[in-house]
């Protein structure tokens, strides 16, 4: 995962609550076994007509917006499906921090695994974000983790909260895995080998009984 | 926290005992006991871990199964379109190649991961449950605490069985009281929804309680759970009673005899303790909940089937009004019409949300003697091959055939649009799914969300309607 320290860029303000994971990225995107490409088809359904032609009016096909590397939003930013597809495809079209009032708990995980910032600011000050990155390609932003700031372009400043654990694997860019493997392995050990854990089945092969609702014929397993 | 004397939830009960360790920011090492998959979010965490050298901790806890890109008619055929028959292979090689336990797409245990997981035993009681799919939270029906995660976080359970979580706050969903006959489990839930908002449950589980809730059987249950999502929650969740336990009871993959006594005995302690803290409590009168639609692209869009459409004008906010209007424009709707009536030109029912027998037989007894009105398209998709057999030996299939709707294998296929069915622009789908986002049923498709016996009266009418107006009689034979 690429580390986040500091990101300077314009902003692309979409002032809309509920910008669902299936807006981010269509379920007819979802076939790829790759993490990446899908940037051309981020907003798939705001961003192109029936034809795949650029729509004008939404703000990434806006030159201004196009090399946009952060997002801003109202409520409830990536609520619905889990799909990681949603992260991956605003990092492939280059977005690396997305800002709104309050996240979608699936999506605010998924962001972090991803190397992209979700900040959470009050919604007046979301608002307030917007109009300054209404002003367009000269209305920069910078996004500095380690102090925990965002500089707007008129030289004001803005301090953010982040779960301290989330910003050192993002400042570090971790691999969550390997530093579970390395970290907690004993643990993990100490817990399967539990009494209490005796009860839990395995899923390799059925206990006995066949399923209630129909019986399992020999040759349907394939 | 183990043995702790204070009351605690059905959740904190659950998370306690499978905590694995505590770091110093609070964060907890979570133990997971059932990892399901499916073909569209585990390429990329086999890919992965292919890289790594890492091998699948505990393929005896994890179950695969192909389902969300799934053609869902022949089966006998190859599936046609290149890029899902990839998916499909990937997945078929990764099982093979790390050894995880899957049901074959030609096996009747083939179906969506939400309805094979608790048919088949594997998702029982007590248990932490995931599954790269925010609609995970259906197996929380079974009081185990159950959730979506991304690609990210299927590798990490993959590898190491466990996943780095924060504790959620403890949220209490009421519902006291009987529903009027007619009025079913999605009815509860869609007004749960309708009244707390798509963000209601954000950073909370909900553990849905009250008599109301009670007296559902599992199907209703599960269906309760798997929205727990749309309002925002990490998790929904019902504490397992005798209903749970008799469900449970001969499954292929749940413990028996002894073992089975012994589980009981165990899922007996799990529900919340007298005087148990929520940081959240709703309550709902049963008696308010009438059979339910959405108008709108957001779950929370909800009406009683006699409701009226909202107007801009008359919303808290200028965003809201704003939302309402653009709302509007995308489904083709009048500000202040009434939602009945409303013409429907496709009528879908299965996905996680309702496709299991019991769904089935709640639509077939709407449909029995009649036929899907003129230009609707009616198509039913079984959530399990299992489930399709057993409509088939009951006979409910001949009831959908007659009435003139497609009966189809077992998959996802409409609730998300991946396969060949979707909606087509502008067209608009009663459907029994769980999300009326905007494209989700296809480009510019129009999604109204209700039970699957409202869908059923809406393919007979062609219009959304009160399904209690088709049912009749049979209503106070006590059907729901």
């Amino acid at each position: 995962m690429e580390k986040f320290t500091q990101l300077t860029s314009v902003a692309a303000p979409l002032p809309q609550e509920n910008v669902d994971t299936d807006q981010i990225i269509p379920a007819r995107f979802l076939k790829t076994i790759h993490r990446t490409g899908l940037g051309e088809h981020l907003f798939a359904g705001q961003r192109y007509d029936a034809e795949g032609k650029e729509n004008p009016n939404f703000v990434l096909n806006k030159p201004a917006y196009r090399k946009a590397g952060i997002l801003i939003t109202l409520d409830n930013l990536g609520c619905g499906s889990s799909r990681e597809h949603a992260p991956w495809a605003l990092l492939d079209f280059g977005i690396r921090c997305v800002i709104a009032p309050s996240f979608a708990d699936i999506f605010y995980n998924n962001c972090f695994k991803n190397g992209i910032l979700p900040i959470r600011l009050p919604k007046e000050q979301c608002l307030a974000l917007m109009e300054d990155a209404e002003q367009g390609a000269n209305a920069r932003f910078t996004v500095d983790l380690e102090a925990q700031e965002i500089t707007r372009p008129d030289g004001a400043v803005i301090s953010f909260e982040i779960d301290p654990f989330r910003r050192q694997v993002l400042l570090e860019g971790l691999d969550d895995v390997a530093q579970t493997m390395r970290h907690h392995e004993q643990a993990i050990k100490e817990f399967e080998a539990r009494p209490s854990r005796a009860w839990v089945p395995s899923t390799q092969q059925p206990t006995g009984a066949q399923a209630t609702i129909g019986s399992v014929a020999e040759g349907d397993k394939a | 926290m183990r043995n702790s004397a204070s009351p605690r939830t059905l959740y904190d009960k659950i998370w306690d005992d499978h905590v694995v360790k505590t770091l110093d920011d609070g964060t907890s090492l979570l133990y997971i006991d059932r990892h399901l998959l499916h073909e569209v979010t585990s390429p990329q965490a086999f890919e992965s871990l292919r890289a790594a050298g890492r091998p699948v901790r505990r393929p005896d806890a994890t179950m695969a199964v192909a389902d969300h890109n799934v053609p869902t008619s022949d089966r006998s055929q190859p599936v046609e379109d290149p890029q899902s028959r990839l998916q499909i292979e990937t997945l078929e090689k990764n099982v093979k190649e790390f050894g995880v336990p899957y049901f074959p797409l030609r096996s009747r245990q083939q179906g969506i991961v939400h309805v094979v997981g608790p048919e088949q035993g594997v998702s029982l009681p007590g248990m932490t449950i995931v599954c790269g799919d925010s609609h995970t939270s259906t197996h929380g029906a079974f009081g185990s605490l159950a959730f979506g995660i991304g690609t990210s976080e299927v590798e990490h359970v993959l590898a190491t069985q466990t996943l780095l979580q924060k504790r959620s706050k403890n949220m209490r969903v009421r519902v006291e009281g009987q529903v009027a006959p007619g009025v079913t489990a999605k009815d509860i839930m869609l007004s749960i929804i309708g009244h707390i908002g798509t963000a209601g449950g954000t950073g909370h589980v909900i553990e849905f309680a009250g008599s109301a809730i009670r007296s559902l059987d599992m199907a209703g249950r599960m269906t309760l759970c798997n929205m727990s999502i749309e309002a925002g929650a990490r998790a929904g969740m019902v504490a397992p009673d005798e209903v749970t336990f008799a469900y449970v009871k001969g499954r292929p993959f749940a413990p028996k005899g002894e073992a089975f006594e012994q589980a009981v005995a165990y899922w007996k302690t799990l529900a919340s303790d007298e005087g148990a803290h929520f940081d959240e409590e709703v309550v709902l009168d049963a008696a308010d909940i009438a059979p339910s639609v959405t108008w709108g692209t957001s779950p929370e869009d909800v009406l009683p089937i006699d409701g009226i459409v909202p107007r801009p004008e008359e919303a808290a906010d200028p965003a809201r009004a704003e939302r309402i209007r653009r709302t509007l424009a995308y489904m083709g709707l009048e500000a202040g019409q009434k939602i009945a009536g409303t013409p429907v030109d496709v009528v879908f029912i299965g996905s996680c949300t309702n496709s299991r027998i019991e769904d089935l037989r709640a639509a077939a007894m709407v449909l029995k003697g009649r036929k899907v009105a003129d230009g609707v398209r009616a198509m039913v998709v079984p959530g399990s091959g299992l489930v399709r057999y057993a409509a088939e030996q009951e006979g409910l299939d001949k009831i959908f055939r007659d009435a003139g709707f497609e009966w189809r294998e077992a998959g996802c296929s409409m609730c998300l649009g991946m396969n060949p069915d979707k909606l087509s622009a502008g067209q608009r789908s009663a459907s029994t799914s769980n999300r009326n986002f905007e494209g989700r049923q296809g480009p510019d498709g129009r999604t109204h969300l209700c039970s699957p016996t409202m869908a059923a009266a809406a393919a007979v009418t062609g219009k959304l309607c009160d399904a209690r107006d088709l049912l009749g009689d049979t209503l106070t034979e006590g059907a729901a």
